[in-house]
C-alpha cells in the first residue's frame, strides 16, 4: 500500500511539471511581459521607461529560460521560468500585483473557502442520495417520473439563478438571512446558512439523475434478487446491499472533489461577498492579476492529483477485493 | 453604377455554423441508409417529449440563423457625392433578424422601463417645473392618451389579437397536416380526446402540433403587443430586452455547438489513438489528458482567455469592424472551451476502443493484412458513434449555461457581444435598486431555461435511443 501511495506521488511529478509548462506557456509565451505590461498600463501612450519599471517591479524583466549574462548555476535559475514557475513546487508563489504575498493570502483564505464548501458538500451529497434512493425505491411509478423530470428541470436552471433569486427570496423578501457578509468564528454561521442552502439546491437535480443511474443499474443484479428472494423487505435492500454496493462508482465520482473543496466556489464567494480563495481567484481574474491566477492554476491541479489518490484508496477501504500494488 | 441594397458580411462563426448545418443535414441523408441508424433514430422520432423538445430547438435554432445572414445595409449618397462610383455602406453590421425586428430594435427608450410601461422607470425634470416627474415613454404605450384611459383594455384587446392570430395560423397548420398527412381510420379517444389530427400520424405529429401551439400563441401575442409596448421592459441604455433576449439566442448557440465541433475531432482522433494503437502512444496522450484535466476547468478557461484578450488588446489592426472583432473573441472562446473539453470524451473513447479491439470482427480484419489506420477508420470509428453522439448532445445544455457563469467571472464573450451572460451580468448591478429592476434577468433565465431544457430533453432521448445499454 505504501508502495503504491509513493509510486504514484512519483507519477504526479510528470504531470505537475506539465502543469507547469502549460501555464508557463500561456502566461510568458504566448504573450510577452511586454504585451501584459502594455495591456496593464493602457494600451495608448505607454512609454518604454513605464514598461521596463512595470517588468522590473514584478521580476518579469528576467530571460525566459536561459540567463547567457549570468554566471554558473544563475544563468538556469534567474529566469523567469525559474523564478515564476519553478519556484511554485517548494510553496513560494511570490507576490500579487497588490504587493501582498500570495503563499500567506491562500492560507487565511482557505478556512472561509472550507467553511462553506464542506459543509455544502456533506449535505448536498446525503440529500442528493436520500433524494435518489428514494425515487429508486418508487421506482417506475408517478412519483419517480416526477421526480425525474422535476431533477431535469432543477439541471435545466442556471447556477447564478439560484444565487440571484435566492438571495433575493430568502435575504430581501422574508429577512431570514443577511444578503452578504462574512465574520470569524461563531457569527460566521448566520453569514453562511444562505450560500450553504443555495449551493446544495443548486447542485440537486444533476447529482440525483447520477445517483439513481448508478442504484438502478445496481439493482439489477442478482444479489438483490437474491436478497428480495430471502424475503428481505426492499427498504433493507435498498439501503444495506444496493447502497454499500453503489459505493464503487458513487466513490469515484465524489472523492475526487474532496481535495479541491480548498478551492472554494468562484460564484457562490464572490456574489455573498465570502473572503475565500473562490472570490480571491475571481477578482485576480477581473485585475488581471496573472500572479495570482498562475498560482491557483497550479493548487488547483496539486489538489486534483491528490483527489485522484484518494479516489484509489476509498476503494480498498470500501471493497475488500480491491488490492493496490 | 449602383451597388447592391446590402453587402453581405459573412462573419466566421457565421460560415462555421452554417458548414455544420450542412453536416448535420448530410449526415442525416447518410444516415437514412443506414438500417441500425435509422432504427436508433426512429425511436427519437416516436417519443413524443423528444418530438416536443426538438420542435422548441428548432425555433431556436431559426432564430439562431436568421441571426447569423449579415449584412451591411447601403447608406444613402448625400447629395454632393451622386457622381462618385459605388455605393458605400454602413460601418454597422445586421442580421436578418436584426431587419425582422428593426421596429424593436430602434425604438429605444431612455433608460429602463417596466415591461409593457408607459412611463420611464426614473424621475426626471421636466420641462421648467422643479417638480421631478416619470416621464412618459417615447414609443412604450405612445398610441394611448395622455390620461392613459383604456391602458388595461388596450392590453387585453392586443393580447387576445394576438392569441386569435396564433389560433388560427395554428388550425390552419392543423388542417395542413390533415389533408397533407396520410389518412388513416380515426383511432379510438386517446390521451388528449378526440385529437384533431389524423391518429395514424402517430405521436410524432401530434407532439410537434400540441407544442407549436403554445409557441403560435405567445409569439402571437409577443407580435401584437410589441407593437406598442415594450413586452419585456427596456434595459439600462433603453434596449428593448425582448429584442436582447432574441439576439442572445444566437450566441449560446454558437457556444453549444462550435466548441463541439473544435472538441470531437481531437476526441475522436486522440481517443481511437490511445485505444488502439496503446504502447508510447497511449502514455503519450494519457499523460496529455491527465495534466489537461488536472487543471480546474474554469481557471484554465480564465487563463486562456485572458491571455487571448491580451493578444486582441494588442494587435486592434487586424479587425476591420467590432463586429469582427467580437466574433473573433466569440470564436477563440468555443476553440478554449473546445479545448480544454475534450479529455473526458477521450477517456470514454480510448476505453471502448480497448474493448473493441479484442473482438472478433477486429482480430479477422487484422488477420486479413487491414492497416491500422483502416481498421481505425472502418471498423472502430462506426462503433463509436453512438458515443460521440451522445456527447454531443449532453454538452450542448452545460456549455450554454457555462457561457452565462463564464461571462459573469469576466471570461466570457466580448462585452458588446449580446449573450445571455452578458445581460445577466449587466441586469445583476441593478439588483439592489428600490424598487427592483427584475425584468432583463427574468427574460434572460427564462429564454436560457426553455432553450437548455429543450436541449436535456431532447439529449436524454438520443442518449436512450442510441446507447445500448439502456434498451436493453
Amino acid at each position: 500500500m505504501l508502495a503504491y501511495i509513493i509510486r504514484r506521488l512519483l507519477y504526479a511529478i510528470p504531470i505537475l511539471v506539465g502543469v507547469n509548462l502549460l501555464t508557463f506557456a500561456l502566461f510568458f509565451v504566448v504573450n510577452t511581459p511586454d504585451d501584459m505590461a502594455r495591456m496593464q498600463l493602457g494600451v495608448k501612450r505607454v512609454t518604454p521607461e513605464a514598461i521596463q519599471k512595470w517588468k522590473a517591479e514584478r521580476g518579469y524583466d528576467k530571460p525566459l529560460v536561459w540567463n547567457s549574462a549570468a554566471a554558473g548555476g544563475a544563468r538556469l535559475t534567474d529566469t523567469i521560468l525559474f523564478g515564476k514557475s519553478v519556484r511554485m513546487f517548494v510553496g513560494d508563489f511570490g507576490r500579487a500585483d497588490d504587493g501582498r504575498d500570495i503563499a500567506r493570502e491562500i492560507t487565511t483564505r482557505m478556512g472561509p473557502s472550507l467553511a462553506i464548501a464542506v459543509p455544502t458538500f456533506v449535505l448536498g451529497l446525503f440529500v442528493a442520495i436520500s433524494f435518489a434512493l428514494l425515487l429508486v425505491f418508487f421506482r417506475a411509478t408517478t412519483l419517480d417520473f416526477a421526480g425525474v423530470v422535476l431533477c431535469v428541470a432543477l439541471m435545466s436552471i442556471s447556477g447564478l439563478f439560484y444565487i440571484i433569486g435566492g438571495q433575493w427570496l430568502v435575504s430581501k423578501v422574508w429577512h431570514l438571512a443577511p444578503i452578504s457578509g462574512y465574520s470569524g468564528g461563531l457569527d460566521a454561521a448566520k453569514f453562511l446558512i444562505l450560500p450553504v442552502i443555495i449551493g446544495v439546491f443548486g447542485g440537486i437535480g444533476s447529482s440525483t439523475r447520477w445517483y439513481r443511474t448508478i442504484f438502478l443499474e445496481e439493482i439489477t443484479r442478482d444479489y438483490v434478487r437474491t436478497a428480495r428472494a430471502k424475503g428481505l423487505p426492499e427498504r433493507v435492500v435498498l439501503f444495506r446491499h444496493v447502497l454499500r454496493n453503489a459505493l464503487i462508482p458513487i466513490l469515484t465520482g465524489v472523492v475526487v472533489v474532496i481535495p479541491t473543496l480548498f478551492m472554494g466556489s468562484l460564484l457562490t464567494e464572490s456574489f455573498f461577498g465570502i473572503p475565500g480563495l473562490g472570490s480571491y481567484t475571481i477578482d485576480a481574474i477581473n485585475a488581471q492579476d496573472f500572479a495570482v491566477v498562475r498560482s491557483m492554476v497550479f493548487i488547483g491541479s496539486v489538489l486534483y492529483i491528490v483527489g485522484l489518490l484518494l479516489t484509489d484508496i476509498s476503494y480498498t477501504l470500501a471493497d475488500p477485493r480491491v488490492r493496490l500494488q | 453604377m449602383t451597388g447592391l441594397p446590402v453587402q453581405p458580411v459573412l462573419l466566421w462563426s457565421d460560415a462555421l455554423l452554417f458548414v455544420l448545418i450542412a453536416a448535420i443535414v448530410g449526415l442525416a441523408l447518410w444516415a437514412r441508409r443506414q438500417e441500425a441508424l435509422r432504427a436508433a433514430w426512429g425511436r427519437v422520432l416516436k417519443d413524443g417529449v423528444a418530438m416536443a423538445a426538438a420542435t422548441v430547438l428548432a425555433v431556436f435554432v431559426l432564430i439562431g440563423l436568421l441571426d447569423s445572414l449579415h449584412y451591411r445595409a447601403r447608406l444613402d449618397a448625400a447629395p454632393g457625392e451622386q457622381g462618385l462610383a459605388g455605393a458605400r455602406y454602413a460601418v454597422e453590421v445586421n442580421s436578418a433578424l436584426d431587419a425582422l425586428l428593426s421596429d424593436l430594435r430602434q425604438r429605444s427608450e431612455k433608460t429602463y422601463s417596466a415591461p409593457l410601461a408607459t412611463h420611464l422607470f426614473a424621475k426626471e425634470a421636466l420641462g421648467d417645473s422643479a417638480q421631478r416627474e416619470f416621464p412618459r415613454l417615447k414609443h412604450g404605450g405612445a398610441h394611448l392618451d395622455a390620461d392613459l384611459s383604456g391602458h388595461e383594455f388596450d392590453i387585453a384587446v392586443r393580447v387576445s389579437r394576438g392569441c386569435a392570430g396564433g389560433l388560427l395560423i395554428w388550425l390552419l397548420l392543423v388542417l395542413a397536416v390533415r389533408h397533407l398527412g396520410p389518412a388513416g381510420p380515426a383511432a379510438g379517444p386517446t390521451l388528449v380526446g378526440h385529437p384533431p389530427w389524423p391518429t395514424k400520424v402517430g405521436p410524432t405529429v401530434g407532439a410537434v402540433l400540441l407544442t407549436l401551439l403554445p409557441i403560435l400563441l405567445l409569439l402571437g401575442i409577443a407580435i401584437s403587443l410589441g407593437g406598442g409596448y415594450h413586452v419585456f421592459g427596456t434595459d439600462k441604455v433603453g434596449q428593448d430586452v425582448l429584442y436582447l433576449s432574441l439576439k442572445s439566442i444566437r450566441t449560446g448557440l454558437l457556444i453549444g455547438t462550435l466548441t463541439t465541433l473544435v472538441m470531437l475531432p481531437l476526441a475522436v482522433l486522440l481517443g481511437i489513438l490511445a485505444g488502439y494503437v496503446g504502447g508510447w502512444v497511449d502514455d503519450l496522450i494519457q499523460y496529455l489528458y491527465t495534466t489537461l484535466s488536472s487543471i480546474p476547468g474554469v481557471l484554465l478557461i480564465a487563463a486562456a482567455v485572458l491571455m487571448m484578450q491580451v493578444i486582441i488588446d494588442t494587435h486592434p489592426d487586424w479587425f476591420a469592424t467590432s463586429a469582427e472583432r467580437a466574433d473573433a473573441r466569440l470564436l477563440a472562446l468555443c476553440l478554449i472551451l473546445g479545448m480544454t473539453s475534450w479529455t473526458g470524451v477521450a477517456r470514454l473513447l480510448r476505453g471502448e476502443t480497448l474493448k473493441l479491439r479484442e473482438l472478433e470482427f477486429v482480430q479477422a480484419a487484422q488477420a486479413f493484412g487491414v492497416g491500422r489506420f483502416a481498421i481505425m477508420r472502418r471498423h472502430i470509428l462506426p462503433n463509436l458513434m453512438h458515443i460521440v453522439l451522445i456527447a454531443l448532445v449532453m454538452d450542448f445544455s452545460g456549455l450554454v449555461l457555462a457561457e452565462a457563469v463564464l461571462s459573469y467571472v469576466g471570461v466570457g464573450v466580448d462585452p458588446s457581444t449580446i449573450s445571455f451572460g452578458t445581460m445577466i451580468n449587466t441586469a445583476r448591478m441593478e439588483l439592489a435598486r428600490e424598487p427592483m429592476v427584475w425584468w432583463s434577468l427574468a427574460a434572460a433565465f427564462g429564454f436560457m431555461f426553455a432553450l437548455v431544457l429543450a436541449a436535456n430533453l431532447f439529449a436524454d432521448a438520443v442518449r436512450d435511443a442510441f446507447d445500448p445499454r439502456s434498451s436493453a
